[in-house]
């Protein structure tokens, strides 16, 4: 009995460091956005201030970079989650030839460094004229995030009774009727998810980016830019901001799912007689 | 009649789904990599201009003369690879068993790296590993480092920002596929007399190596084609085979090289994933991938 105390304290040790680890990193990015640092360099604590948190934008090739960044992972995450959602839809829900080669062929671009695709791609657009800039770094982050869209959907559409779609067509929905009654709603915790991920990729990614930006700045390619120079208190600022920001956002979804699953459990409880449901959020 | 007709659209109905986004993929992934094949088999200088003519002996001068940064990728992504599995593994089991009501929590703090830029996080290291930073002065003080020893710029530091930066990713696959196995099994294992130790040995591990193939895949295969902690947290001396594409491409302009060095580094990951696949006895790689 002590044994399995003990083993369970030290279980809980070393997660709670393997925590730190991942986390002291980002304690000192929100930290040193709050440096009062002297002259370009933000290296060492130098005392509390919020001036930086007042201008975030003071520097207007940043403003533009993150502008860029946030327009991008806009239009490609639009993009990549209405193609690969549907993939998805195809890759789970339709027996046809072909699947397994698609399958496979959709987990390549995984399987793949971000060098290789990023070279690759660049010589394309090289080979045929084409002038990079905003769009095909647009094109570029599509092609990176329907593969992670497809994986994140498939894995809510797998754990979905096909039984609830076949009923709606039984009670006569047509197919597209069932799409946006029945499907979308039951998968929709999915593609949310997907959206998310594929968003939060495309405004990060500097590798792909780096070889198809042309002249176009965008946030990690300002950063990178940067650390020759010493990265201004405002990178810290931004980047401590769209952390704040997700986890509001995550924060807000945790409660509306507990709200939610609250009032379906109220909902089934009303009911006369125990229906399975199918699971929900 | 109509029911006919349905059949057919219910027939034509996954490729309308499947088609855009594959012939994306087949335009912006497929395509470019067969043009990066026929790249790499061109010959000629930046000056003039390259011309394909079959020149096979790209591939092999690319290797005499890369070897070194090769090796060091694989070598640095495999060690990256066993730490982040060493560090992950009790982490997600105690996540998936032990962790009680704070499984949320603990799952967000995983999580939370992915949603701070990755380039922010390894300057963040710089700064923490720097020659005149506090762990540096502590590491003097107590004699582990020597007064002129550094932390940034050597080896150590670029593989421990390989490690880092990729620690979700071994993290996740392990918590996912724990999460599915069931106690009981564990439970009939130690009623019918095995020991603790036994097992987790024979029960818990073997349901859990997919998480465990999936995650060290996930962790391996970005880490090698990584360049950036090496740039930003070693040397020239820690550059790794990304460093030397990147470079090829964008600033020496020499495509074929850079074209083979790409097709050799995916040449080498297949090899290193179908091995990996035989030592754990995986049946299939995407159903491992998938979970």
């Amino acid at each position: 009995m002590t044994w399995d105390r003990l083993r369970t304290w030290l279980l809980g040790g070393w997660s709670g460091l393997a925590l730190a680890y991942l986390f002291i990193p980002i304690v000192i990015v929100v930290l040193f956005s709050f440096n009062n640092n002297k002259g370009r360099f933000n290296f060492t604590w130098q005392g509390f201030t919020f001036k930086h948190w007042a201008h975030p934008f003071a520097d207007p090739d940043l403003a533009l970079a993150l502008k860029n960044s946030l327009a991008i992972a806009a239009i490609s995450t639009v993009i990549a989650t209405a193609l690969g959602t549907f993939m998805a839809l195809a890759l789970v829900r339709y027996g046809f030839r072909g699947r397994g080669a698609a399958d496979l062929f959709v987990f390549l671009p995984l399987a793949t460094p971000e060098v290789v695709l990023g070279a690759a791609l660049l010589a394309l657009f090289l080979t045929m004229n084409v002038s990079t800039g905003f769009v095909t770094i647009v094109i570029a982050h599509v092609m990176f995030n329907i593969s992670y869209v497809v994986v994140t959907v498939k894995a809510r559409l797998e754990g979905m009774d096909p039984h609830v779609e076949e009923a709606a067509q039984d009670l006569g929905a047509g197919v597209w009727s069932t799409f946006a009654r029945v499907t979308l709603p039951m998968i929709a915790p999915g593609v949310a998810a997907a959206a998310l991920l594929a968003a939060a990729l495309s405004v990060d990614d500097y590798v792909i980016t780096s070889f198809n930006a042309g002249q176009t700045i965008t946030f990690p390619l300002f950063i990178y830019g940067a650390t020759r120079q010493g990265v201004p208190p405002e990178v810290n600022v931004l980047a401590s901001g769209l952390l704040f920001v997700v986890l509001i956002l995550m924060g807000l979804n945790v409660l509306l799912q507990r709200r939610r699953a609250r009032r379906d459990h109220d909902a089934v409880e009303g009911l006369p007689i125990a229906v399975g449901a199918p699971a929900t959020g | 009649m109509l029911r006919l007709s349905l059949r057919r659209r219910r027939q034509l109905l996954p490729y309308l789904f499947l088609g855009p986004g594959l012939l994306w993929l087949l335009i912006f992934f497929l395509v470019p990599l067969a043009n990066q094949a026929y790249v790499s088999l061109q010959t000629g200088d930046p000056e003039a201009g390259y011309v394909f003519g079959w020149h096979f002996s790209t591939y092999t001068t690319a290797l005499s003369d890369y070897h070194t940064q090769i090796l060091r990728s694989f070598g640095y992504a495999g060690v990256a690879t066993v730490l982040d599995l060493v560090i992950a593994f009790p982490l997600a089991y105690f996540i998936a068993f032990k962790a009680g009501r704070f499984k949320n929590v603990m799952l967000l703090l995983i999580v939370m790296p992915f949603f701070t830029s990755y380039l922010v996080r390894t300057v963040s290291w710089q700064l923490i590993l720097s020659d005149n930073g506090w762990v540096v002065g502590r590491l003097r003080d107590v004699g582990l480092l020597s007064s002129g020893g550094r932390l940034l710029a050597t080896r150590t530091a670029v593989i421990a920002g390989i490690t880092y930066n990729f620690l979700p990713f071994m993290a996740l696959p392990l918590y996912v596929s724990l999460e599915k196995v069931d106690r009981r099994l564990v439970e009939a294992a130690t009623d019918l007399y095995a020991s603790r130790t036994t097992a987790f040995r024979k029960v818990t591990l073997p349901l859990a190596l997919p998480g465990v193939f999936a995650g060290s895949l996930l962790t391996f295969i970005p880490a090698v084609g990584d360049y950036i902690n090496a740039a930003l947290l070693g040397t020239p001396n820690q550059y790794m085979i990304g460093n030397v594409i990147q470079a090829k491409f964008l600033n020496i302009l020499d495509y074929p090289t850079a074209a083979a060095l790409s097709f050799l580094l995916m040449g080498v990951i297949l090899l290193a994933i179908l091995l990996y696949a035989r030592a754990l006895g995986t049946r299939s790689l995407t159903e491992a991938a998938a979970a």
